[in-house]
């Protein structure tokens, strides 16, 4: 896998079939239906439960304001992937290119989902600096591998961004 | 001899004046807590983009976040605290917002 600037666009090229799986996955990693802690962790509360007033007012006005932010953000990842279906190879590397004006989009696509998957496995600390484990134990090391390959893309995108 | 403006002052009567903490308004202030997934330059790119801070400081900021466990990044009124809080939030940080002591 290659990633550089070219031009108006951060191109991610030689993407293997798993790596794009993985990109592929981004949206539906945000998903936090089922999942409590996920949901509580993306739509943490504002103050502390005995500021009742604060809590039930964010609840009403600012949550969904929120999910709206939230759900853009992800609708501009999903219409950018949709790069990675045009392959007639199934098993061929492709090249995502991501316009430099959906960064934000995608910084906030990728934090969800990092978020999202630590808050269903309970990573912990530790967890998330061991970046050496295999990604092929079990589904719980799929995930630790997928946080910390979507952190990577975040790292590469916040580089490019300071450059402007 | 007894006018009521005497009774009146040797007797005052003293309402006791008490105030709930929100109506003095003291200050609130906007805390950002750590969070063991966000990444180090993410949280100083938000702390620039929020507060309008200068690199050093951003850092600053974000490395309290880090070794602490939290940083208080503003103070002030109500209103604009939950504005910053809610900004927080859209990038994913936890922030609450807690009235000064």
């Amino acid at each position: 896998m290659e990633i550089r600037r070219q031009g108006d666009c951060l191109e991610i090229s030689e993407l293997d079939p798993f790596l794009a799986e993985l990109l592929r996955q981004i949206p539906e990693s945000t998903n936090t239906d089922g999942a409590e802690t996920a949901q509580q962790r993306l739509f943490s509360s504002p103050a502390a439960a005995s500021q009742k007033e604060i809590c039930a007012e964010w609840k009403l006005y600012v949550e969904p304001e929120l999910r709206r932010v939230f759900q853009t953000a992800t609708e501009t990842v999903t219409a950018d992937l949709q790069q990675l279906n045009g392959s007639t190879k199934p098993f061929a590397n492709c090249t995502l290119r991501i316009p430099a004006q959906n960064s934000d989009a995608w910084l906030n696509a990728l934090n969800q989902a990092r978020l999202v998957i630590a808050a269903k496995y309970n990573f912990s600390e530790a967890d998330l600096c061991d970046h050496y484990r295999s990604p092929i134990g079990s589904r719980r090391d799929l995930g630790l591998f997928q946080v910390n390959f979507y952190g990577f893309l975040q790292e590469f995108i916040l580089h490019e961004l300071e450059k402007e | 001899m007894h006018s009521y403006f005497e009774s009146a002052v040797e007797n005052p009567v003293i309402e006791q004046e008490t105030r709930a903490a929100e109506e003095l308004d003291l200050p609130w202030q906007v805390v950002v807590h750590n969070d063991p997934v966000n990444l180090m330059s993410y949280v100083t790119m938000v702390f620039q983009r929020v507060f309008g801070l200068p690199r050093e400081k951003a850092e600053k900021h974000m490395l309290e976040v880090h070794q602490q466990g939290r940083s208080i990044l503003w103070s002030g009124m109500r209103e604009r605290a939950e504005l910053y809080v809610q900004q927080l939030h859209g990038y994913l940080l936890l922030a609450t917002l807690e009235r000064m002591n």
